[in-house]
C-alpha cells in the first residue's frame, strides 16, 4: 500500500535543518487554511485566515490554547497561485530547532501529514506548475532525497535504537503470522497461539512503541545536538580540546534542558548545526571497580555518538600505535555506522607533521594544538563536513517528525488491535488494523510483505496436509 | 491434414482451466474447439477429490457468480460439504466439498457436450502456428492443422512432465498418461521463457482394507450448503472422511528411503510448494514433530478408492507402503497406486497481460498451471477469465479485468503478472488486501452484474442477485431504523453473556456486539420477527448478508476508502514500450523490474517488489500525467 500523492494536507520544514535566524514551515492542501486557523491567533482582531486575501502576511502567535509556542508570520497563498498549486500556508517562526520541531508536531496533531521527500515539488508538478522539461530534474530530486532520508532514518537512531526498531518489526511480523495462521491454515495440524500469548506480545509491542515515541517526542538529535564523543587514552588532552573548541567558536554554549548536567557534556552550534560533545573517561584497562564503571559509561557514550573524535598525543605516539588502537577501536564499534576522525593533539611539540597520516585515507586525520588553539577551525570544518557527507543534517527534523508520525499511527493501530482482542472481534477484522500497523511501521523499517509473513509461517509451522 | 472448419477459439487442454475457458467462450458465442489428449479424463481431479477450502472456496463462488460451472458441477457431485472457518468471521467463511471424482469428470464432460458451439478433438498439440506475431492455429501429433483466431493453452502438468517414484522416473503428465512433448520447445523458439516446477500427490488405497474404527470420523456439516448462487442442490446424504496420524515408527521407515528420494538426491530440480510438502519433507524439516495428521478421503459414492491426504511422497513405493502399514487403521491396507512427484514446464507469468494474453504472441492466452499456479480453483479462475477475454478480443470489445478489490481472481492474476512466482502459487486470504470486501457471500454482488453485461451470466442469475440484495437492504434499513427496549432485549443479552441496555437502543447497535447474531434478534424482538415474516420468504443467506453488512460496516467503509485512494493510480496507463532504462532517476532494481514486467498502470508498477514509492513518484512526474 503506498499513497504517493493525494488530496490530503501535508507539511514540512522548508528551510534547511538546523538552527538559523528564522525557519519556514510550509503546509499545503485543502485543509491548510482551516488547520492553521486552529493553531494561529492573529494580532489583527478581526482577521479570519479562511477569508484573508491571497499573498498577504499576518503577524500573530502560534500554539495550542494553553501553550503558546512562538510569535510568527503567516503567509497566505491561495490555490492555484502557490508553489504547489494548492492552498498553501507558510509559517515563519524563530529558528530554534526546538521551536521548529514543536510547531511541526502541532501541525501534525491537527491532522496534516509529513510530506514525503519531494512531495511539494511533486504536487507542484501534478498541478501543472512545471513544464515537462523540468520533469527529469524533479524526478532526480525526489529519488535522491528519498535515498538519503532512508539511510538517515537508521543513522539517526542512536545507540540501540535501530536495533530496537528491527526487533519491533520482527515482533509485529510474528504477531501477524500467528493471526494469519489461524485464518488461512485453520485446517492444519498446528497449534494456534493462545489469546493470552497474543495479548502479551501486543503489550510488548505497545510498550516498546510508546518508549520510542517518548524518545522521539522532542527529537533527541535536534534537541541535544548531534552527539560527538571525544575519546582517547588518558592525558592526551581531551578536556583541553573540548575547551578549545568551545572557546574557538565563541558560540552559544547551552545546557541540556531537563537533563542532569553532566560536567562533561556541552552543546555548541557550529556552522548552524548543534553538536553535543561528550568528553569521556580515558580508555584503558580498569584498575578498580569505580574506574570500570566509568569505562563502561564511556562505551555507552561511544555507542550513542554519531561522530567520534579519537584523540592521541602526536608527540608520543608512533604511527603504528595510533593505527593499531584506532583499528582495534573501529572493530569494537563496527556494528553501528559512525564517522571516526583522528585528532593528533600537541602538534606544537612536533618539528614537522608526520607524513604517513596524510597518505592514510581510511580515517580523516587532523593535527591540532588544543593548548595553543591551533587548527581548531579545521576540526570545526571537518565536523560540519562529516555531517554533510553522512546526511546527518539533511532534513533531520523532517525525518524525525515523519518517524514520529509513523510510530504514532502504528501505535493507534496496535491499540485498536488490543481493543479488538478484548472485545473478541473476529480475527478477520483484527487484521484490518494489523495491516495498518504493518503499513506504518513498514514506512520506517522497510515494507512488510505478505510473502514475508507467509515465509515466516512456513518456516515455523508444519503446513500442508 | 488441414481441418476445414475455422474456429474462433481453440482451447488446448480440458482440465479445470480448459473446461471453464471453453465453456465461457462458447457461451459468449465463440465457436470453440477443445483439444485434449484424453477425453476420458476431462476435468480430472488429479490430486484431492475435493473442491474449495480457505480462499479457494471464495474463488469457486466467484467463478459461479461470473457464470462458470465449477460450482454447479461441484454441487452436483458433492459427497460431503463443510463451511470452514465458521468461527473466524464472515470474511473467512470458506466452503469446501468432497467430491465424487468420476462423476465430477463425467458431469463436466456432459456439460460441455451440451454446450452449443463446442467441438472436441482428442490429440496432442505440438506447436502453435503464427502469422506476424499473431496466433493462427495449432498443429498436433496426428498431423492435424487447426486454425483459429485465438488459442488458449491450459496444459497443466503435461508439458515435458516427468514422474518420480523413488529412483524410477519416466515421462508422464499424470500417472498412467503420456506427457506432452514439443510444445515447450516451440514456444521457446517463439521467444518465451520457460521454467520448471514440481508438485506431488499421495498414495491411493482400497477402503475395504482399512480399519476405520481406529480413526476419528469427520462428518460433513449438518446443514450442507452449496457453491452455486443458482438453484440450490444441497446433498441429501453425505460420506465421512477419517482422521488418523503417523507416528515415529512410520517416520523411521520413511527415513530409510531418503537416500533414494528424488527430492533429497537432487534429481528433482523444480521448485515445489512450501505449503504442500511431501511427507518426507515434513519429517525432514520438522524433525521434532513425532506425528503428522492424515485425512482419509473417499473418492466417490460407489468406489472403494480412498485418498490419503497428507501422505504425498516420491519415495520408493515399497517404502511408502511399508510405512503406511504402521499407521493406525492401515495395518492390512491394500494399495491401488503409490504417491509420486511430478516435474513439469511452466511459463513465468510476467510474460502475460492482465487478460492472460501473452505479450509475445497476440491472441495467445495461457491459463492454469502453465502459469505456475496450483489448485483446481486457481486454474478454473484463470480459465474463465482467459475464455472471456479471448472472446472479447476477437469481437473487438474491451477486456474484462478484475481488480484486487473486486475479486480473489483479480488478486490471483495481478500477483502472477506483477510479482511472479517462484513456487506453485496457491491462493491465501492473506494475499488479498481487501479481505473484508472479498467474501464468499457477496461474490454474486461483486461479479454477476459485470458478467451479465457481457452476456455470460443469465438474466435469471442477475434477477436472483437483484432480489437477494433488495431484501437484504430492506432488512438493513429496518435494523438501523427501529429501536428495542431493555425489557425486550436484555434477557437475550444476558443469555449471551453481554451486558444489558438501560434505554431504548437501535437494533443495529445491538447487532454490533460480537456475541449477538441476527438470529438472537429474531428470537428476542417480536416486532422484528413480524417484519421479516411480512417480507416474504427469506433465506438464511439473506439474513446473514444483512448481519454482515451491519456488523462489518465500519471495516467495509475503511477498505472502500483505501480502494478509492489507490484507484487513481490504477487509471494512469503506462505504455508497454516505455524505456525505463533511460530514466536514470529510477533505482537500478526498479529499472530492471519495470523493463521485465512492463506494468500496464502506475498502480501495477507500485506493487512490484523492488519498486519504491519514490520510484513511483519519479515515474508519475516523468510521464507527466
Amino acid at each position: 500500500m503506498s499513497i504517493f500523492t493525494g488530496t490530503d494536507t501535508i507539511c514540512a520544514l522548508s528551510t534547511p535543518a538546523g538552527m538559523g535566524a528564522i525557519a519556514v514551515i510550509r503546509i499545503s492542501g485543502p485543509e491548510a487554511f482551516p488547520l492553521c486557523s486552529r493553531i494561529f491567533t492573529p494580532a489583527e482582531k478581526d482577521l479570519d485566515l479562511a477569508s484573508a486575501p491571497s499573498h498577504t502576511i499576518h503577524f500573530g502567535r502560534i500554539g495550542s490554547k494553553n501553550d503558546l509556542l512562538d510569535e510568527v508570520l503567516v503567509s497566505i497563498f491561495r490555490a492555484p497561485r502557490s508553489y504547489t498549486g494548492e492552498d498553501v500556508i507558510e509559517i515563519s517562526c524563530h529558528g530554534s530547532t526546538y521551536i521548529q520541531q514543536k510547531v511541526l508536531e502541532l501541525i501534525l496533531s491537527e491532522g496534516a501529514r509529513m510530506a514525503k521527500p519531494g512531495e511539494f515539488t511533486l504536487r507542484a508538478f501534478m498541478n501543472g506548475k512545471f513544464d515537462l522539461s523540468q520533469a527529469e530534474a524533479v524526478a532526480d530530486l525526489i529519488i535522491s532525497h528519498s535515498r538519503s532520508s532512508h539511510d538517515l532514518a537508521l543513522k539517526q537512531m542512536r545507540g540501540g535504537f535501530s536495533e530496537k526498531i528491527r526487533e519491533l518489526r520482527q515482533k509485529l511480523v510474528d504477531f501477524t503470522s500467528l493471526i494469519e495462521l489461524e485464518l488461512d491454515f485453520s485446517e492444519e495440524n498446528v497449534e494456534f497461539a493462545s489469546r493470552q500469548d497474543l495479548t502479551t506480545l501486543l503489550n510488548q509491542l505497545e510498550s516498546e512503541i510508546k518508549q520510542l515515541i517518548d524518545s522521539f517526542t522532542i527529537g533527541n538529535v535536534i534537541k541535544n545536538g548531534i552527539p560527538v564523543a571525544i575519546i582517547g587514552k588518558p592525558n592526551v588532552g581531551k578536556s583541553t580540546l573540548l575547551n578549545a573548541i568551545l572557546n574557538e567558536e565563541k558560540a552559544i554554549v547551552s545546557e541540556i534542558a531537563g537533563t542532569t548536567r553532566d560536567a562533561i557534556e556541552d552543546t555548541i552550534v557550529i556552522g548552524g548545526y548543534s553538536f553535543r560533545f561528550i568528553d569521556t573517561a580515558g580508555l584503558r584497562a580498569a584498575r578498580d571497580k569505580i574506574e570500570s564503571i566509568g569505562i563502561e559509561r564511556t562505551w555507552e557514550k561511544i555507542n550513542q555518538a554519531s561522530i567520534i573524535l579519537y584523540v592521541f598525543d602526536s608527540s608520543l605516539s608512533s604511527f603504528d600505535d595510533v593505527m593499531d588502537s584506532a583499528s582495534e577501536f573501529r572493530e569494537l564499534i563496527s556494528n553501528t555506522p559512525k564517522r571516526l576522525i583522528l585528532v593528533g593533539n600537541k602538534m606544537d611539540q612536533l618539528v614537522e607533521l608526520p607524513h604517513g597520516f596524510k597518505d592514510f585515507v581510511e580515517y580523516e586525520t587532523i593535527f591540532v594544538s588544543a593548548k595553543r588553539k591551533e587548527n581548531i577551525h579545521l576540526l570545526a570544518e571537518s565536523l560540519v563536513n562529516a555531517i554533510k557527507i553522512d546526511g546527518l543534517s539533511d532534513n533531520t527534523i523532517v525525518s524525525n517528525a515523519r518517524h514520529l508520525d509513523a510510530l504514532k499511527h502504528a501505535l493507534e493501530a496496535i491499540e485498536a488491535i488490543h481493543d479488538g482482542l478484548k472485545a473478541h472481534i473476529s480475527p478477520d477484522l483484527l487484521t484490518v488494523e494489523i495491516r495498518q500497523a504493518l503499513y506504518h511501521l513498514g514506512s520506517i523499517t522497510g515494507e512488510i510483505t505478505t510473502e514475508e509473513i507467509l515465509g515466516n509461517i512456513f518456516g515455523k509451522f508444519c503446513i500442508g496436509k | 491434414m488441414s481441418w476445414k472448419k475455422k474456429y474462433d477459439i481453440i482451447v488446448v487442454g480440458a482440465g479445470h482451466a480448459g473446461c471453464e475457458a471453453a465453456s465461457a467462450a462458447a457461451n459468449l458465442g465463440s465457436s470453440v474447439l477443445l483439444i485434449t489428449m484424453n477425453m476420458m479424463t476431462m476435468a480430472q481431479m488429479s490430486c484431492n477429490p475435493s473442491i474449495g477450502g480457505i480462499a479457494k472456496g471464495q474463488i469457486v463462488r466467484e467463478i459461479d457468480a461470473l457464470g462458470g460451472f465449477t460450482g454447479i458441477i461441484t454441487d452436483k457431485t458433492t459427497i460431503q460439504f463443510r463451511m470452514l472457518n465458521k468461527s473466524k468471521g464472515p470474511a473467512m467463511w470458506s466452503p469446501r466439498a468432497q467430491n465424487d471424482r468420476i462423476r465430477f469428470s463425467e458431469d463436466w464432460r456432459l456439460q460441455l457436450e451440451n454446450t452449443k458451439n463446442i467441438d472436441f478433438w482428442q490429440d496432442n498439440v505440438t506447436s502453435i502456428t503464427t502469422l506476424n506475431q499473431k496466433v493462427a492455429g495449432v498443429n498436433t501429433s496426428l498431423g492435424m492443422e487447426f486454425s483459429a483466431k485465438a488459442v488458449i493453452l491450459t496444459n497443466g502438468t503435461f508439458l515435458n512432465g516427468i514422474i518420480h517414484i523413488g529412483e524410477n522416473h519416466f515421462g508422464g503428465g499424470r500417472i498412467g498418461e503420456k506427457a506432452s512433448v514439443g510444445l515447450t520447445e516451440n514456444l521457446i523458439s517463439l521467444g518465451f521463457d520457460s521454467g520448471r516446477m514440481k508438485t506431488g500427490t499421495p498414495v491411493r488405497v482400497d477402503g475395504r482394507s482399512l480399519n476405520f474404527s481406529k480413526m476419528v470420523e469427520q462428518k460433513g456439516d449438518e446443514q450442507p450448503q452449496c457453491f452455486s448462487f443458482l438453484d440450490k442442490a444441497e446433498p441429501k446424504k453425505q460420506k465421512s472422511c477419517y482422521l488418523t496420524h503417523t507416528n515415529s515408527e512410520v517416520h523411521d521407515i520413511l527415513r530409510k528411503g531418503f537416500d533414494k528420494s528424488p527430492l533429497f538426491t537432487g534429481r528433482i530440480s523444480g521448485r515445489g510448494p512450501r505449503y504442500c510438502p511431501s511427507i518426507e519433507d515434513k519429517i525432514d524439516r520438522f524433525a521434532g514433530k513425532d506425528k503428522h495428521q492424515l485425512f482419509i478421503e473417499p473418492e466417490g459414492w460407489n468406489t472403494v478408492e480412498y485418498y490419503v491426504n497428507g501422505f504425498s511422497s516420491s519415495l520408493p513405493e515399497e517404502i511408502q507402503f511399508e510405512a503406511l502399514e504402521k499407521v493406525p487403521g492401515f495395518e492390512n491396507a491394500r494399495f491401488f497406486r503409490p504417491g509420486y512427484a511430478i516435474e513439469y514446464d511452466y511459463f513465468p507469468p510476467f510474460q502475460l497481460n492482465f487478460t492472460l494474453e501473452t505479450k509475445v504472441i497476440e491472441n495467445l492466452y495461457f491459463a492454469g498451471q502453465i502459469n505456475g499456479t496450483t489448485g483446481y480453483e486457481e486454474a478454473a479462475g484463470q480459465g474463465i477469465m482467459a475464455g472471456i477475454n479471448a472472446h472479447l478480443k476477437i469481437i473487438g470489445k474491451q477486456p474484462l479485468i478484475l481488480s484486487r478489490s473486486q475479486a480473489y481472481i483479480g488478486v490471483l492474476i495481478d500477483d502472477l503478472i506483477t510479482k511472479g512466482t517462484e513456487e506453485p502459487y496457491r491462493m491465501f486470504t492473506s494475499r488479498a488486501e481487501y479481505r473484508i470486501l472479498l467474501r464468499q457471500d457477496n461474490a454474486d454482488l461483486r461479479l454477476t452484474p459485470l458478467s451479465y453485461e457481457l452476456g455470460l451470466a443469465s438474466k435469471g442469475r442477475m434477477d436472483k442477485v437483484r432480489e437477494k440484495y433488495e431484501k437484504i437492504n430492506r432488512i438493513i434499513e429496518q435494523l438501523k431504523l427501529e429501536g428495542v427496549t431493555p425489557e425486550e432485549i436484555n434477557p437475550v443479552l444476558y443469555s449471551q453473556n453481554t451486558p444489558g441496555i438501560l434505554q431504548k437502543t437501535k437494533i443495529s447497535a445491538i447487532l454490533l456486539r460480537p456475541q449477538i447474531s441476527i438470529f438472537d434478534l429474531i428470537h428476542g424482538i417480536p416486532a422484528f420477527s413480524i417484519f421479516l415474516d411480512n417480507l416474504g420468504e427469506i433465506s438464511e443467506e439473506e439474513l446473514e448478508g444483512a448481519e454482515i453488512a451491519v456488523k462489518y460496516e465500519n471495516y467495509i467503509e475503511k477498505e472502500h476508502e483505501i480502494v478509492g485512494k489507490l484507484a487513481r493510480f490504477e487509471d494512469i496507463q503506462l505504455h508497454p514500450d516505455f524505456n525505463y532504462t533511460e530514466l536514470k532517476s529510477l533505482s537500478f532494481e526498479a529499472r530492471e523490474k519495470l523493463t521485465k514486467i512492463k506494468p500496464g498502470t502506475i498502480g501495477q508498477a507500485s506493487r512490484i517488489s523492488g519498486v519504491s514509492p519514490a520510484d513511483i513518484s519519479a515515474l508519475v512526474v516523468y510521464i507527466g500525467r
